[in-house]
C-alpha cells in the first residue's frame, strides 16, 4: 500500500492526434497552414480562415472526428498581430484522438464560415462566440447573442471592454413591442 | 360530461397558443425558459432562451490570480462543485507542469466520485419527483444528505466546497474519514435498492420516460453529447475510460451503456453509474496512502503551515503574498486543454496563458449546454407534459451553462 504507485496525472494522457495527422494535413490544405504545435501533448494546428469548412468536412467525414467538442475564441488584444483567434476542438470517437485547430482572425475581418451544417453543437456555440467577443459566422441560421440580452451594447469578452463597465439591466419583455406576434400565456 | 363532448365537437374552439415554461417554473429547476408553441397538447415549435444565470466566469477568471479561480468554477456546477475544482486545477498544473503526489490524487478521485454520486442522486431524485415519485426524492436526498456530512469534514463546506488547489488539496483527509465513508455504503446501496424497487418498474413512471426524449447515436455526437445521456444513446464515451487522468487506470469500473437514448435509459445509467462510483470509492479507500503530502511541497505554489505563518515572518509574507495576489503562480506562455469527467459528462477547461499572474483565458466546456441545446428537438412534437421528464433528465445545471 505504501510504495510509491505509479502516477499518471496527465502526463500520458495520449489521447490526441499523432503527428501523421498533421502530415495528411499539410499534404491536403498545404497553403492554408500556418502551422502546427504539440506542447503538452497536445496536437494543435493553425489554419487559414478560407480552408476552415473544407478541412471541417475532411476531418468528419474523412477522418472519423464525429464530435465538435468545443468552440471558442481568444481576443489577443496587444498580445499578438492579429487580435482574435477562434479555437475548435475535434474528437474521433472511433479513433479516441483530440485536435486542436486555431483559426487566427483581424479585427477588421472578424469573420468565419459557419460550421452548423456540420455539426449541431456549432449553432449555440458560434452564437456565444457572437455574444462575447463579437465575430460574427458567416450563413449561421440564426445568429442572435446567446447569454446576454438584445439591447447589451458591446461584447464583454474582448480585452477593450473593462470589467468594471455596467450596463442597465433590461429584461427581454420589456422592450417588446406590445402585440409583437407573441400571445399572453394566459390569454 | 363526456357525452356533451362527443356530440358537439365543433363547438370547441380551438387555436394556437405560445406558452412560457420559465425562466421561473417548478420544472425548469435552475432558470431557463422555453417558449412552446403548442397545437391542443402538441408543442409544434420552441425556442430556449439561456443567460439568465450569466455572471462573466470568464471575465472574472482573467481579472483574478490564478489561484483565486477556485471560487468561480465550484459555482459552475453546484452540485458536483470538486469535479469542477478537479478539473480546472488539472489544467493548471498541466500549464505549470506540476504533478500532485499520490496521496491528493487519491483524495481528488475519492471526493470526485463521492460528488458524483450527489450528482446522480439529485438528477433522479428532481426527475422522480417530477413525475409524482416524492418518496424517491426523500430517499434520495437523504442519501445525498449523509455524504455532505462526509464532505463538510472533508473540506469544511456542504456545497461550494472550494476543496482543490493549485499543486494539491486545501485540507488532509480527517482522522477516521476510511471507516466513516465505508459505514455509509450499506445505506446508500440501500437507497439505490429501493429506489430501482419503486421506479425501475413502476408503471407511472415507464409511461412517463420510455421512449420519450429519444435521440439517436448520430444526432447525439452532432450535439456533442457525453455523459449519462451519451452512454443511453449507445455512444460508449467516458474521459475516465478514453483518457484516463489521475489514477483512474489503477481501478476497476464499468461503464453502463444502454441503446435507446430516452428519459428512462439515462435514469437507468445514472442508478448504475452510483453503483460503479462507490466501486471506485472502495479502491480508493483501500489504495489511498496512511501519510504523506497531499500538495506539491514546492512554496510557489503550496502556502505555508499555519504554525509558520503565525510565527515566521518570511512564511507570513509568503503566505499574503500567496493568498492576496497569487504572486510566484505564473505559468509559462502557452494553452492546454483538460477534460475530467463531470456529472453531466466532458468538463473541459481551456486556459491560455501569457506568462502573467492572470489567466488570459479561462473557458469552460460546460457538458449540459450541448444537451440544453438539443433539449429543443427533443421536445418538438411530443406532449405538453413530456418535457418535464425529458428536462429532468438532461440535468441541466444553469451554472455552467451560462457562466
Amino acid at each position: 500500500m505504501s510504495e510509491t504507485p505509479e502516477v499518471r496525472g496527465f502526463r500520458d494522457h495520449g489521447s490526441w492526434a499523432g503527428p501523421e495527422l498533421v502530415e495528411a494535413l499539410r499534404e491536403r490544405f498545404d497553403s492554408g497552414m500556418l502551422g502546427d504545435s504539440a506542447a503538452h501533448g497536445e496536437r494543435e494546428v493553425t489554419i487559414r480562415r478560407e480552408i476552415l469548412p473544407a478541412l471541417a468536412r475532411w476531418l468528419k467525414e474523412e477522418q472519423g472526428f464525429e464530435m465538435l467538442l468545443d468552440l471558442t475564441a481568444v481576443d489577443y488584444l496587444g498580445k499578438r498581430e492579429t487580435r482574435f483567434e477562434v479555437v475548435a476542438h475535434f474528437y474521433s470517437l472511433s479513433g479516441n484522438r483530440r485536435l486542436r485547430v486555431c483559426v487566427p482572425l483581424r479585427e477588421e475581418a472578424a469573420e468565419l464560415p459557419s460550421l452548423t451544417s456540420l455539426w449541431k453543437a456549432a449553432d449555440w456555440y458560434e452564437r456565444e462566440i457572437w455574444d462575447l467577443y463579437g465575430i460574427r459566422f458567416a450563413g449561421h441560421p440564426d445568429l442572435r447573442r446567446l447569454l446576454l440580452y438584445d439591447q447589451f451594447k458591446g461584447h464583454p469578452l474582448r480585452k477593450d471592454y473593462r470589467m468594471k463597465d455596467r450596463q442597465p439591466l433590461i429584461g427581454p419583455e420589456a422592450v417588446r413591442p406590445a402585440g409583437a406576434g407573441e400571445e399572453r400565456a394566459h390569454g | 360530461m363526456a357525452e356533451s363532448v362527443g356530440t358537439s365537437p365543433v363547438s370547441i374552439r380551438s387555436r394556437d397558443l405560445t406558452l412560457n415554461m420559465g425562466p421561473s417554473h417548478p420544472t425548469t429547476h435552475g432558470i431557463v425558459r422555453l417558449k412552446v408553441s403548442t397545437q391542443g397538447e402538441e408543442i409544434v415549435d420552441c425556442d430556449i432562451e439561456i443567460g439568465y444565470l450569466h455572471r462573466g466566469f470568464e471575465k472574472m477568471c482573467e481579472n483574478h490570480p490564478w489561484n483565486q479561480a477556485v471560487v468561480y468554477v465550484d459555482r459552475l456546477n453546484y452540485v458536483s462543485p470538486i469535479i469542477n475544482d478537479v478539473g480546472y486545477h488539472m489544467a493548471v498544473e498541466k500549464l505549470l507542469d506540476i504533478e500532485v503526489p499520490a496521496r491528493g490524487q487519491w483524495m481528488r478521485m475519492l471526493t470526485s466520485e463521492l460528488m458524483r454520486i450527489c450528482d446522480h442522486q439529485t438528477c433522479v431524485a428532481a426527475s422522480c419527483m417530477e413525475l409524482g415519485a416524492f418518496t424517491a426524492f426523500l430517499y434520495l436526498i437523504k442519501g445525498r444528505d449523509l455524504l455532505w456530512e462526509v464532505l463538510e469534514k472533508i473540506c469544511g463546506a456542504r456545497v461550494t466546497t472550494s476543496y482543490t488547489r493549485i499543486g494539491g488539496l486545501a485540507y488532509e483527509p480527517y482522522p477516521g474519514m476510511k471507516e466513516e465513508i465505508l459505514d455509509l455504503f450499506t445505506d446508500l446501496r440501500d437507497i439505490n435498492r429501493e429506489i430501482d424497487k419503486l421506479m425501475s418498474d413502476n408503471r407511472i413512471f415507464i409511461d412517463r420516460t420510455r421512449g420519450i426524449g429519444a435521440l439517436d447515436r448520430e444526432t447525439c455526437l452532432s450535439y456533442g453529447f457525453t455523459g449519462p445521456v451519451a452512454r443511453a444513446a449507445g455512444i460508449e464515451y467516458d474521459v475516465r475510460v478514453q483518457h484516463p487522468y489521475m489514477l483512474y487506470n489503477q481501478v476497476d469500473f464499468d461503464i453502463p451503456v444502454c441503446s435507446n437514448g430516452d428519459c428512462y435509459d439515462r435514469y437507468l445509467v445514472r442508478l448504475n453509474e452510483m453503483e460503479q462510483s462507490l466501486r471506485i470509492i472502495e479502491q480508493c479507500l483501500a489504495k489511498l496512502p496512511a501519510a504523506g503530502p497531499v500538495s506539491v511541497e514546492d512554496a510557489r505554489y503550496t502556502p505555508p503551515p499555519k504554525e509558520l505563518v503565525y510565527t515566521r515572518i518570511e512564511p507570513l509574507m509568503n503566505h499574503f503574498k500567496h493568498h492576496m495576489w497569487g504572486h510566484m503562480i505564473a505559468p509559462p506562455a502557452g494553452a492546454v486543454y483538460h477534460a475530467v469527467e463531470g456529472g453531466n459528462g466532458e468538463l473541459g477547461f481551456y486556459l491560455v496563458s501569457t506568462g502573467e499572474e492572470r489567466p488570459w483565458k479561462v473557458r469552460c466546456r460546460p457538458p449540459c449546454f450541448g444537451l440544453t441545446q438539443a433539449l429543443k428537438e427533443m421536445i418538438i412534437g411530443g406532449m405538453v407534459s413530456d418535457v418535464v421528464p425529458i428536462f429532468g433528465s438532461i440535468n441541466m445545471i444553469g451554472g455552467e451553462l451560462d457562466r
